[in-house]
C-alpha cells in the first residue's frame, strides 16, 4: 500500500510541476500576449490598456497562484478571442473526445491483445510477418494522413460512411456510432500497432520461461500454453502497454478530431493554438497532460498490484 | 560493404534518393514552388505528372520543394536532438550525484507532457518561423535522447579505461568525447533514424495543423492542408504526401534496423 501512495503523491507532485512548466512556458518565453493579440500595428495606448486588462502587469508568480486556484476551483477564466467561459466551452467538447477515446479503446484494446497472442502463436511465420508488417507501415504515416487515406476510400469512393463526424445532442447513439465511425476506425489503427507490438514482446519475454516449456513438454497445445500460462504473467506488462496507449490515444484524438471536423477539445485547442488565445491553450494543456499523467499512473499502480513482490515488500 | 542484406540496401537506396531529391530540388522540379501554371486540380497529364493542386500550382514541383523544407527541418531537429541530448546525458553519467538527478528530473518532468501538446502550448506564444520550429522540436525530442545516451554512457563510465583517464587527471570534455562518445556511437547512430523519422512525422502533422511552415512555402503536411478539400471530390492529391512520407520512413526504418542488428551482434561477441 505504501508505494502505491507513494506512486500518486510523486503523480500529483508531477501534475503541479506540470502546471508551473505549461504556465511558465506561455509567460517566460520571448514574445508578448497583448502583442500577438493585437498584431503589430497596434497603439502603444491599446496596448497598455489591454496589458492592464489582462492583468499582465502583474508579476508571474502572482499571477501563476492565481491561475491555480482559480483553475482548481474549475473557474478556467474566459477566452481571449470570444469572451466565453472556457469551462463551460470545455465541458461539451470534453464529454465528445471522451466518447470518440472510448469507442477508439473498446476496439482497439481487446483486439490488439488478440492479435498479439496470434503474432506469438505462429511465431515467425506468416501470420507474425503480415502483422508486423501492417504496423510498420501503420507507424510510418502520419495520422492524419491515416485519416484521409480512410476517408478518400471508404467514405468518398465507397460511401459506407460520412466523411466529416458532426454529432449534435438531436442524435441517438447510433447515429453518433456511425456519425464517428472513421475516426474511430483511424485511432484504432494508430494505437493498435503499437499495443500489438508490445504485448507481443510482453508475451515472448515471459515465453522464455521454465514453467512455459514445462508446460509444453506436458503436451499442452500451443494456444493452452499462451493462454493459461504465459498471458496470466505478462498482465502487468500488457496492462501497462494499454495505458501507455490509451495515454497515446488521447493525444492522437487532437489531430483526428481537426481532420474530421470532430466537436471535441482537440480541435478546440488547435483552433485557439492558432489565434493565440493563451488562456484557452493553458487550460486544454493542463487537461491533456493530467490525463495523460493519470494514465501513466494508472499503469504503474496495476503494475504495482499485480505483481505480488511488490505488493508485499519485504 | 558486401554484406549488406537486400532490406537494407533498398532502403540506403531509397533513403539517398529522398536526399538527393532535396538536395537538388531546384534543378529537379519542372515548375517554381510557387507558380500557378494551371487549372484547379487538373488531373495528371503529360505536362503536370502528378497533375495540378488546389490554386493549380505544378503538384511534383510542390512534392519537390516540400520534399526539401521537411527533410531540412527534420534533419537540423534532429541533429540539434542529438547534440543536446547526447551532451547532456553524457554530462550526467559522467557527473554523477546531483548533476544527474537535476537533469533526469527535469527530462521526466518534460516527457511527462505528450509532445504535441507540450509544442503547441509553446508555439501559441511564439512566432511559427523556421528556427523556432527545429529549436522546440530539436529541443523537446532531445528529452528522449538524453534517455538513451544517459543509460548507454553510465555503462561505460564504470569500465576500466574510463577510471584510467579520470586518473590520468583528464576533463570532463576529454572523457565525454574521447573515451564514451566513440564507445557510444553505434546504438545513438541506430536511434537517430528512428528520431528522424519522428521528427518527419511531427513537423508534417505541426504543418498540417497550421502550426509549422507557413504557405506559400511547400511541405509535405502543408500539402495535405491545402488539398485536403479535394478529398471529398475524390481528388487524390492530398494523399500523395502520405505515400512520399511512408517510403521515406520505411527506407530509413529499415536502415536503422540493419545498423542495429549489426552493432547488437557485434556486441554479442563473433557469432
Amino acid at each position: 500500500m505504501k508505494l502505491v501512495v507513494q506512486r500518486i503523491a510523486l503523480g500529483l507532485l508531477l501534475l503541479l510541476a506540470v502546471s508551473v512548466l505549461i504556465f511558465a512556458g506561455t509567460i517566460i518565453l520571448p514574445g508578448d500576449v497583448a502583442q500577438s493579440i493585437l498584431g503589430q500595428s497596434a497603439t502603444p495606448e491599446a496596448l497598455a490598456n489591454l496589458r492592464e486588462e489582462l492583468g499582465l502587469n502583474e508579476p508571474a508568480i502572482t499571477r501563476y497562484f492565481d491561475w491555480l486556484f482559480a483553475a482548481l476551483q474549475g473557474d478556467l477564466g474566459v477566452a481571449l478571442t470570444n469572451g466565453r467561459d472556457i469551462a463551460e466551452s470545455i465541458g461539451q467538447r470534453m464529454s465528445n473526445t471522451l466518447f470518440l477515446a472510448f469507442w477508439a479503446a473498446l476496439i482497439s484494446v481487446p483486439l490488439a491483445i488478440l492479435l498479439g497472442l496470434i503474432a506469438v502463436r505462429y511465431k515467425d511465420r506468416w501470420p507474425d510477418k503480415a502483422i508486423s508488417a501492417i504496423t510498420l507501415a501503420s507507424i510510418s504515416i502520419p495520422e492524419f494522413l491515416i485519416g484521409y487515406l480512410l476517408m478518400y476510400f471508404i467514405a468518398v469512393k465507397l460511401g459506407w460512411f460520412p466523411s466529416v463526424a458532426m454529432i449534435g445532442d438531436h442524435m441517438n447513439l447510433l447515429q453518433k456510432l456511425q456519425a464517428i465511425a472513421l475516426p474511430v476506425m483511424v485511432l484504432t489503427l494508430v494505437v493498435l500497432a503499437h499495443m500489438m507490438r508490445m504485448t507481443r514482446a510482453a508475451i515472448l519475454n515471459v515465453m522464455q520461461s521454465a514453467y512455459i516449456e514445462t508446460a509444453e513438454l506436458k503436451g499442452l497445445t500451443g494456444f493452452q500454453v499462451i493462454a493459461r500460462h504465459a498471458f496470466p504473467n505478462a498482465i502487468a506488462p500488457i496492462v501497462n502497454v494499454v495505458m501507455l496507449n490509451l495515454a497515446y490515444l488521447v493525444v492522437g484524438v487532437v489531430v483526428i478530431e481537426v481532420v474530421f471536423v470532430y466537436p471535441g477539445m482537440g480541435q478546440y485547442l488547435v483552433d485557439h493554438v492558432s489565434k493565440r488565445d493563451v488562456p484557452v491553450v493553458q487550460a486544454c494543456g493542463l487537461i491533456f497532460a493530467a490525463v495523460y499523467i493519470g494514465l501513466n499512473m494508472i499503469a504503474d499502480i496495476v503494475s504495482i498490484l499485480a505483481n505480488p513482490r511488490l505488493r508485499h515488500p519485504k | 560493404m558486401k554484406n549488406i542484406p537486400i532490406s537494407a540496401m533498398i532502403g540506403l537506396f531509397f533513403t539517398a534518393l529522398y536526399f538527393l531529391m532535396a538536395i537538388f530540388a531546384p534543378l529537379l522540379a519542372p515548375y517554381g514552388m510557387a507558380e500557378v501554371v494551371g487549372g484547379v486540380w487538373e488531373p495528371s497529364s503529360s505536362k503536370h505528372l502528378l497533375g495540378t493542386d488546389n490554386i493549380g500550382r505544378d503538384l511534383l514541383s510542390r512534392m519537390i520543394y516540400g520534399g526539401r523544407t521537411t527533410i531540412f527541418i527534420a534533419t537540423a531537429a534532429t541533429i540539434l536532438s542529438f547534440v543536446t541530448g547526447s551532451v547532456l546525458g553524457f554530462f550526467a553519467a559522467v557527473m554523477g550525484g546531483w548533476v544527474d538527478q537535476v537533469l533526469s528530473r527535469f527530462v521526466d518532468l518534460i516527457m511527462s507532457i505528450p509532445t504535441l501538446i507540450f509544442a503547441l502550448v509553446v508555439l501559441s506564444v511564439m512566432p511559427v518561423t523556421l528556427p523556432v520550429l527545429i529549436l522546440v522540436m530539436g529541443l523537446l525530442d532531445s528529452t528522449r535522447v538524453y534517455r538513451l545516451a544517459r543509460a548507454v554512457a553510465v555503462d561505460i563510465t564504470v569500465m576500466d579505461y574510463v577510471e584510467a583517464a579520470r586518473l590520468r587527471g583528464e576533463k570532463i570534455a576529454w572523457i565525454i568525447f574521447r573515451e564514451i562518445l566513440p564507445n557510444a556511437l553505434s546504438p545513438l547512430v541506430a536511434e537517430m533514424g528512428l528520431r528522424f523519422i519522428f521528427a518527419v512525422l511531427f513537423v508534417s502533422t505541426l504543418s498540417f495543423l497550421g502550426l509549422g511552415v507557413q504557405p506559400p512555402e511547400a511541405d509535405w503536411g502543408g500539402i495535405v492542408k491545402e488539398n485536403k478539400e479535394g478529398i471529398v471530390y475524390g481528388i487524390s492529391a492530398a494523399l500523395l504526401p502520405a505515400v512520399a512520407i511512408a517510403t521515406l520512413a520505411i527506407s530509413v526504418n529499415l536502415v536503422a534496423d540493419w545498423v542495429l542488428n549489426r552493432t547488437t551482434s557485434l556486441k554479442g561477441g563473433r557469432g
